[in-house]
């Protein structure tokens, strides 16, 4: 017999359940129990850069909004450094760039502020178009899913990306870009992420 | 050594996104492949919490929310470790749990299941691991509950654990399930995952040693993350 291999094997996945507010969200649930709710604040009052609003619905296979998804955002501040020791640099203080955020029960809207991530550098020396990434749970899900979100005033630089340029079928990497618009004049951008159908948001087995 | 990419994680045990007896996955699952991501700056890092974040008593659902007394049910401590692949262990992350009361039911808006809520226990619990990786909380045992999957699917008594270790591509949700209890083969959402193994080791294991004799029973719930290579030559992860 050759010898062992002393590694162990990552946990399987389960599914986040319909009542994940509970654990990660009670204040939805409907109860007040913690000092503070984490992942409220993305970018703190420090950040540099464009401050920006995100919003967006999951949408099932029938079409229809998901109502008890919870998402999660990772992100870069306006330099392209992370908030993490091996992040690229340093960031602003009370900037952590990590969100959390629920939908609405009854419309299965989802939105959160922040501020416009930077490009960062990315393998090989090729520089990543500014992204945000998001991880996906909700019950029906059994394993959390991530994707990237672009922006659509960042044409040459998606144009680059080298994640972008993976996608071997072109018409599906729109599905990450999101539009920019503006509301009271501020920059609002829109992400759907469809789970299912002609459309379908590429997710990445990252 | 730097550390480098992580792992490929384990599609053969992990449960895929389509398995039609868990129905509502049939809506809510991808169809088209996942895309192979090698791993950039944007997954080898993540979120980093810190003492500040949460309070000493989150981690003691037996008095995080009571008011009155302590909550209802069998008093358990569920402990373990977070470890990775390398069976390092994973310092300072954050540990989250929920779970239902000992009669089943949630503390949610949308829960509408028979069995009494608890006036002395909310359900969630959060800790920071230690420098070895150890978390521990403590709270009642959950019941188990009827759920709409078929008419008559019960599931097993489990806690649900989320856990970010140091990358967001070790991000993970999961749940606990304990030793013993018949409704664990049974279960849909159990049987999501393709591999026994990787279901035995959901299941925490009874440990007598670490009861607190005449006050509480223990389990031990051991999760492993995914692990990282090595940098044994320059592969420019970093582009330098």
């Amino acid at each position: 017999m050759p010898q062992k291999l002393e590694y162990l094997r990552e946990t399987a996945s389960q599914t986040a359940g319909p009542f994940v507010h509970i654990g990660l969200a009670p204040g939805a649930a409907g109860f007040d129990i913690y000092r503070e709710e984490l992942g409220h604040d993305i970018a703190g009052p420090n950040a540099q850069g464009e401050r920006i609003r995100v919003e967006g619905q999951v949408i099932d296979g029938t079409g229809s909004p998901v109502k008890d998804v919870l998402l999660e955002v990772w992100q870069a501040n306006a330099a392209g450094c992370y908030a993490h020791p091996e992040g690229g640099g340093p960031v602003e203080e009370g900037f952590r760039g990590w969100g959390r955020v629920i939908t609405d029960f009854e419309t299965g809207e989802w939105g959160f502020d922040t501020v416009k991530p930077g490009a960062a550098m990315g393998r090989g020396g090729r520089m990543m178009a500014p992204h945000l990434n998001f991880w996906i749970v909700a019950r029906g899900i059994n394993i959390g899913l991530n994707t990237r979100m672009y922006f659509s005033d960042e044409d040459a630089a998606n144009a680059a990306d080298p994640t972008i340029n993976l996608i071997e079928w072109e018409r599906r990497r729109a599905t990450l870009i999101a539009a920019r618009a503006e509301r009271d004049g501020a920059p609002v951008y829109r992400f759907d992420i469809r789970l299912q159908g002609d459309d379908e948001t590429v997710f990445f087995d990252i | 050594m730097k550390p480098a990419e992580y792992y490929q994680r384990d599609r053969t045990l992990q449960p895929p996104a389509l398995v039609p007896d868990y129905k509502t996955s049939v809506a809510r699952s991808p169809r088209y492949s996942l895309i192979s991501l090698e791993n950039s700056i944007s997954e080898i890092t993540g979120p980093v919490f810190g003492h500040n974040d949460i309070d000493p008593v989150d981690n003691d659902l037996l008095r995080n929310y009571a008011t009155a007394g302590d909550p209802v049910g069998e008093r358990i401590i569920v402990h373990g470790r977070v470890l990775d692949e390398n069976t390092r262990p994973v310092p300072d992350t954050l540990v989250e749990i929920w779970q239902a009361n000992a009669s089943g039911r949630y503390r949610h808006r949308k829960d509408q299941y028979l069995g009494a809520l608890d006036p002395n226990f909310g359900g969630c619990g959060r800790t920071l691991t230690d420098a070895n990786g150890y978390y521990v909380f403590r709270t009642v045992k959950p019941g188990a509950y009827p759920w709409r999957n078929w008419v008559n699917n019960w599931r097993p008594a489990h806690i649900h654990f989320s856990v970010f270790g140091s990358g967001f591509a070790q991000r993970l949700i999961t749940q606990l399930y304990f030793e013993g209890d018949p409704l664990i083969p049974h279960c849909p959402i159990v049987k999501t995952i393709p591999d026994p193994d990787a279901i035995e080791q959901l299941i925490a294991k009874l440990d007598l040693n670490a009861t607190v004799p005449l006050d509480s029973i223990a389990y031990k719930f051991d999760i492993v993350l995914r692990g990282r290579r090595s940098t044994l030559f320059e592969n420019r992860l970093e582009g330098n």
